[in-house]
């Protein structure tokens, strides 16, 4: 009855509206697959969201929601890897957007994680960006519509309505750069509620930079919408907001919808089991642990570190890295586990302590992390782990050659030459070791595919013979084979060379295969530690931030 | 500490150029023993005659465009119609007039090809500016030197070189020589004011305040902070941009054309090329920044840089016994100001990156604590 | 075939065929409007010699991601306060050439180390202010010209004035002392400074060495992809001080081996606009805004050397008048402006 009467109330302010209430959902997504290069990330995907319903959407990272979204919002994207299969209807007709703006009109609105705000500008201004309201003069008929004068008492007006919609204080001459984060994603998404024909709603992790309190006024904000009868898509890693507004849940894994069951029958424990899935076969790559790796000394260990990486921010870990061990880092994206092993580089901002093989290692030099004998496989490859346009035999051998003097030829008067034959027999070296598909070492890095290009990366960590590796997403975007023979040297370093391995994965199948221990990080800190056979459903919760009741001792 | 206090020295601080030139000319104007009456009307005199090219800069910094260096483009179409309109014979206000006539569609060609191309060269815009003035000067000499008299028709063969085409490297200005400044001067205790030209001076300032309040001149001010969220928001940017300079090379054109009326000649092949860099280093003596620039930057910038510039060579000459030093002095100090202005600039967009990410640390911070 | 075409096209890029090929017009028009040929290839030998030097100090500096060194001026200052002071004494002959260049390397190395601390405070907007502070340096030099305590009365004005002449003749001190060593003639008409290019060679030598060893590599990474640089041990402000004074260095060098071969020091407003002409060559031979290499310089300089040389006479020759002026202004910047307006190539 409530909703009723709301949803007439809002039929009724929209001039140029539906005129009857049909009984189509409001959104409804139909068989939608999606592949990149034959690649599937999106598989028979359906879900309806009906008006002031909230649907929630979860899933782990690469699990296919910003693809979804991306498909919703027609982004230019999609249409450049060759479109998708399937429909998607708003009010009972198709529709399939060129791009953005396209949608805006349609009345599909979106709320990023990242504020697309101009902060030297106050809320009125940023809510009604590029829809102002003007008045005439004369010089328009000259000059055309751009140079109408702003209407600020009207806009003023409109931006208050917006603002008063979510129930929020926020006042309207306020410069967006003096507001807390909170205000911002309330900016955000008044300027979508300005929009008067705005049907549908998309919340990306907007909850994410905010603190509980905050966060607990923006989801009654949610609900005020909801009873307008706007549909919302709401994304979030935080399970009990899900639970606390949404109506739907549909959980999303490896491009498959899982489950979607109405709220009232999810219970969190549920949500994160689905989220990452069942115990899988054991895979060949993990040893059978012996005893005696318990004893083992500690090569490295870390107090209350803090890494200051913009979107990978760790704020307190503490942790012990044991000699000839694998250690695996896992969470979701974002929330820090990349951190770590960029702040043991010093590669951004650290404080804390980290000792490592009993002797403290400077922060914030990368020189002398490499110099105590720590190798690092960026996640960056392309940004920070080559240097594309160069031969593969100088990638190879350029931090060797930095930090240790390798591959140098001493002339007279201390110029210390490279020595190319050297470089030479190094690359064919590992050309072979690890099948690097090339026309030799003098080609150029940009010309080899992902996996080739990784394992470049790989060859240049091992020519640094170190003590502690930091591999970090090391089979991100590479094909399987590349994959498995990545991991296969990883584990063969580990094995015959007693390196020690740090390694931190988005894919925790990957981390099972092959560590021996997982460290879980949430919100820039370690939720827990524990043996890479733990079930799924428990390294599901930590990810998700609740720490498990009975926590295991560490094995 | 009280809140005044704090106030009084952020005021100092974002106020500094000014001041320092403000404290230069007040310890140099005694020793360049000029009377204050001549100062007072060599500023009057040089607030209508070059406040208005200073005042086409102020739109592409709007647009997050920079000092649009490429004003120079305007300058130099300006010249071009006063050139045909010397030949044409035609004197007075309707000269001044045909000559902004000629000028306009000249500008908004040259303004449309320098959008263009600064629109290709996104986060280099001043460099590029910079570098297609003195492409777009070789054009010019190439064009007036050259096509002018043998392909152009030029009828006056007083304008022309011996040679018998190219245009003279000065050239005096009949009839349009003072023909706005003169129009009606008042002399107010021993001092001429030029009111026509200051009148107009101020008429396009005030134009550009109502500018800034329509509807384009938020898109423009939208798409100079941030063009990626202007862009979502379906303002087209590119074409804002054009726009801008589109604007600022034709206002560049008018206030050449206001100058040369008042000096009363041209040097055909050089009174350009030293516009831009007078006109943006005034400006920035005014207190404007590479992001920042209002009309008050303007005259506060005119008056003090033109101070300095009458003051110095004087000055010099009775300190050190050498005039010629006065003269390298203010040369040095117009290439100096942009320098700091620009190095001031490129060093708090730096920092700024960095507090950005600090400043995301610090709410995490605040998380922390709650 | 078409393959072969295109893959000429994209290692040479369309801006320097059409160049060459202009060339090739040139060379082939000129003998008819009455250009002797060897007249027209001894020009061109000398002033690539003469620019050559400054023209590959534009190396290091886009190597290390410092942009083009519109900051040459303030090599060119080192290298006329060098030749101005050995010249204060009397020296000439090798000895005079030799002492401009030992006076003209410390203060390069001064100013260049000032430089690289004003451009690293300035990532990203380098080369705008590097072309500020290259004009003001030679403004404030402007004023130092006319207060530096030199006293030989060979460089200082007749009558009245005060401060160094404008121009100074190296005519008695080590005019073309470069230019002549081991030089050669063909006819009257076609002389080759050996001199000069061997110099030239031999700095394209070491400059070639020097990017062969470690520091070359680590400064080569540097601008190729700081974030890699850094990640693998290499401190990037240093190397890029490094480039910067290097460069600086060269330009000096440079400087006394252009005055050598075109006779004068100019003064005062002088080596206004000299970074341009050298930043223009290198761009003509294919370095873009940050990568350069020393085929590039040579290429580049021999061809815009020849551009400056040909064009003009032959369109002086056809429409008996002269154009260089217009010429150099609308090629050199033309060519800069092309490189700016380019997409950055595969840079992250």
């Amino acid at each position: 009855m409530f909703q009723a009467f709301h949803l007439f109330q809002m039929i009724r302010s929209s001039n140029k509206g539906e005129r009857q209430i049909s009984s189509n959902p409001l959104l409804s997504i139909k068989n939608i697959q999606k592949d990149f290069y034959g690649n599937k990330v999106l598989e028979d995907i359906s879900f309806d969201l009906d008006r002031g319903e909230i649907v929630g959407l979860v899933g782990e990272n690469g699990a296919g929601k910003s693809t979804l979204m991306n498909i919703l919002f027609g982004m230019p994207v999609i249409q450049k890897t060759g479109g998708y299969k399937g429909t998607v209807q708003l009010n009972g007709k198709d529709i399939c957007f060129r791009d953005p703006v396209d949608a805006i009109e349609a009345g599909i609105g979106m709320v990023h994680q990242e504020f697309f705000l101009i902060p030297s500008f106050t809320a009125t201004e940023n809510i009604l960006l590029n829809r102002e309201s003007t008045q005439y003069n004369f010089l328009v008929e000259l000059f055309g519509d751009r140079l109408q004068k702003l209407d600020r008492t009207a806009m003023k007006e409109r931006a208050i309505r917006a603002i008063q919609t979510l129930g929020v204080d926020i006042h309207p001459d306020t410069l967006v750069s003096e507001m807390p984060v909170s205000y911002k994603q309330f900016t955000e998404i008044a300027r979508e509620i300005d929009r008067e024909q705005m049907k549908v709603l998309v919340l990306d992790e907007p909850t994410a930079v905010m603190t509980e309190s905050e966060a607990s006024t923006f989801l009654t904000a949610m609900k005020r919408l909801a009873a307008r009868g706007i549909g919302q898509i709401f994304i979030s890693h935080r399970l009990h907001e899900i639970l606390e507004v949404c109506d739907k849940i549909v959980v999303l894994r490896d491009g498959k919808v899982i489950k979607n069951i109405p709220a009232s029958e999810a219970t969190l424990r549920n949500i994160a089991s689905w989220m990452v899935g069942r115990e899988v076969g054991t895979t060949s790559f993990r040893r059978a642990r012996s005893a005696d790796d318990q004893d083992t000394s500690v090569l490295l260990s870390i107090d209350k570190l803090k890494v200051d990486m913009p979107g990978e921010r760790v704020k307190n870990v503490s942790l012990e890295v044991r000699e000839g061990e694998i250690l695996g880092i896992g969470g979701l994206a974002g929330q820090g586990k990349l951190g770590i092993a960029n702040g043991i580089m010093g590669l951004y901002p650290a404080q804390g302590s980290i000792i490592l093989n009993g002797k403290p290692l400077p922060l914030n030099n990368p020189l002398e992390s490499l110099k105590a004998g720590v190798a690092f496989i960026s996640e960056d490859r392309r940004g920070v782990g080559l240097l594309l346009n160069e031969s593969l035999k100088l990638n190879i051998a350029f931090t060797a050659m930095q930090v240790k003097d390798r591959f140098i030829k001493r002339l007279p008067g201390g110029i210390k030459w490279q020595d190319w034959n050297e470089l030479d027999a190094s690359a064919k070296e590992f050309i072979d070791r690890l099948e690097i598909r090339c026309t030799g070492p003098d080609q150029r890095v940009v010309e080899l595919s992902g996996g080739n290009q990784q394992k470049v990366c790989v060859a240049k960590v091992l020519a640094m013979e170190p003590k502690l590796l930091l591999a970090s997403e090391p089979t991100r975007g590479i094909d399987i084979g590349a994959k498995q023979l990545v991991l296969e040297v990883l584990r063969e370093f580990n094995q015959r060379d007693r390196t020690t391995i740090v390694m931190t994965s988005s894919e925790l199948q990957e981390l099972r295969s092959i560590c021996d221990r997982i460290a879980i990080v949430y919100e820039g800190e370690i939720v827990g530690i524990v043996p890479a056979d733990a079930p799924m459903e428990d390294i599901g919760l930590l990810m998700l931030g609740n720490k498990l009741v009975d926590e295991p001792t560490h094995a | 500490m009280s809140k005044k206090n704090i106030s009084f020295s952020s005021l100092i601080i974002s106020n500094i150029v000014p001041l320092i030139f403000l404290l230069f000319s007040i310890a140099a104007i005694p020793l360049s023993g000029l009377t204050p009456t001549y100062l007072v009307q060599e500023m009057v005199t040089r607030l209508g005659r070059n406040t208005f090219l200073v005042l086409s800069l102020l739109v592409p910094v709007m647009a997050g465009m920079g000092l649009n260096f490429g004003m120079v483009l305007g300058a130099m179409a300006g010249q071009i119609g006063l050139i045909l309109v010397v030949d044409w014979g035609i004197g007075g206000i309707p000269g001044l007039l045909i000559a902004a006539l000629v000028a306009t569609p000249l500008s908004i060609l040259l303004g449309y090809f320098c959008g263009f191309i600064m629109n290709k060269a996104k986060g280099r815009e001043m460099v590029t500016s910079y570098i297609l003035g003195f492409f777009i000067n070789g054009v010019y000499q190439f064009v007036v030197l050259y096509c002018m008299g043998s392909i152009i028709p030029v009828s006056d063969p007083e304008l022309l070189l011996s040679r018998g085409y190219g245009i003279r490297n000065t050239m005096a200005l009949p009839g349009l020589r003072q023909a706005l400044d003169g129009l009606v001067s008042v002399e107010a205790s021993g001092i001429t004011i030029p009111v026509i030209s200051l009148l107009v001076t101020l008429v396009f300032c005030l134009l550009l305040t109502w500018f800034n309040k329509t509807k384009l001149g938020q898109d423009m001010r939208a798409v100079g902070k941030d063009m990626a969220v202007a862009d979502g928001a379906g303002i087209p940017v590119e074409r804002t941009r054009i726009l801008a300079i589109i604007i600022s090379t034709i206002l560049a054109s008018y206030g050449q054309i206001i100058f040369l009326q008042n000096i009363g000649t041209i040097n055909t092949y050089s009174s350009h090329e030293q516009t831009g860099i007078f006109a943006i280093a005034a400006l920035l003596v005014g207190g404007a920044t590479v992001a920042r620039a209002t009309i008050g930057n303007v005259f506060m910038g005119v008056i003090l840089f033109h101070l300095m510039f009458v003051v110095s060579p004087l000055a010099g000459k009775n300190f050190i016994g050498d005039a010629q030093l006065g003269e390298h002095f203010r040369v040095f100090v117009s290439y100096g100001i942009i320098a700091v202005t620009l190095l001031l600039h490129a060093w708090k967009r730096r920092r700024n990156l960095l507090a950005k990410q600090e400043g995301k640390s610090e709410e995490n911070r605040e998380d922390d604590v709650s | 075939m078409r393959n072969i075409f295109e893959r000429a096209i994209n290692t040479l890029g369309w801006a320097r065929l059409i160049i060459a090929a202009f060339l090739l017009v040139l060379f082939c028009v000129a003998p008819f409007v009455g250009i002797r040929i060897d007249t027209s290839l001894s020009d061109i030998l000398v002033r690539v010699g003469m620019n050559g030097i400054m023209v590959l100090s534009m190396i290091p500096m886009i190597q290390s991601g410092c942009g083009l060194n519109f900051g040459l001026p303030l090599g060119v200052i080192a290298g006329l306060v060098g030749a101005v002071t050995s010249m204060e004494f009397n020296w000439a002959g090798f000895f005079g050439f030799f002492m401009a260049i030992v006076f003209a390397v410390p203060l390069a190395i001064i100013l260049g180390y000032l430089y690289a601390q004003i451009l690293n405070r300035a990532k990203g907007d380098e080369m705008m202010i590097a072309t500020y502070v290259g004009f003001s340096s030679v403004a404030f030099m402007c004023m130092m010209w006319l207060l530096l305590p030199y006293r030989n009365p060979l460089l200082l004005w007749g009558f009245g004035g005060t401060g160094l002449r404008t121009t100074i003749s190296l005519e008695g001190f080590w005019l073309s002392i470069l230019d002549k060593f081991l030089s050669f003639r063909i006819g009257s008409l076609f002389f080759f400074p050996t001199g000069t290019l061997l110099l030239f060679a031999l700095a394209c030598l070491l400059m070639w060495g020097f990017f062969r060893t470690k520091t070359g590599a680590a400064m080569m990474a540097t601008g190729s992809n700081p974030l890699f640089a850094r990640a693998n041990g290499v401190d990037t402000d240093q190397m890029r001080t490094l480039s910067v004074i290097i460069s600086t260095v060269i330009g000096a060098i440079g400087m006394v081996v252009y005055e050598q071969s075109f006779g004068f020091i100019q003064l005062y407003m002088g080596p206004f606009y000299m970074a341009f002409p050298a930043v223009a060559a290198v761009l003509l031979g294919g370095a873009t805004i940050n990568r350069a290499t020393i085929t590039n310089v040579v290429i580049g300089v021999i061809l815009f050397q020849s551009i400056l040389t040909m064009t003009p006479s032959v369109i002086n020759n056809v429409l008996k008048t002269d154009m260089a002026e217009v010429i150099r202004i609308i090629v050199s910047n033309g060519m800069i402006l092309y490189a700016l307006t380019r997409k950055e190539q595969a840079k992250k």
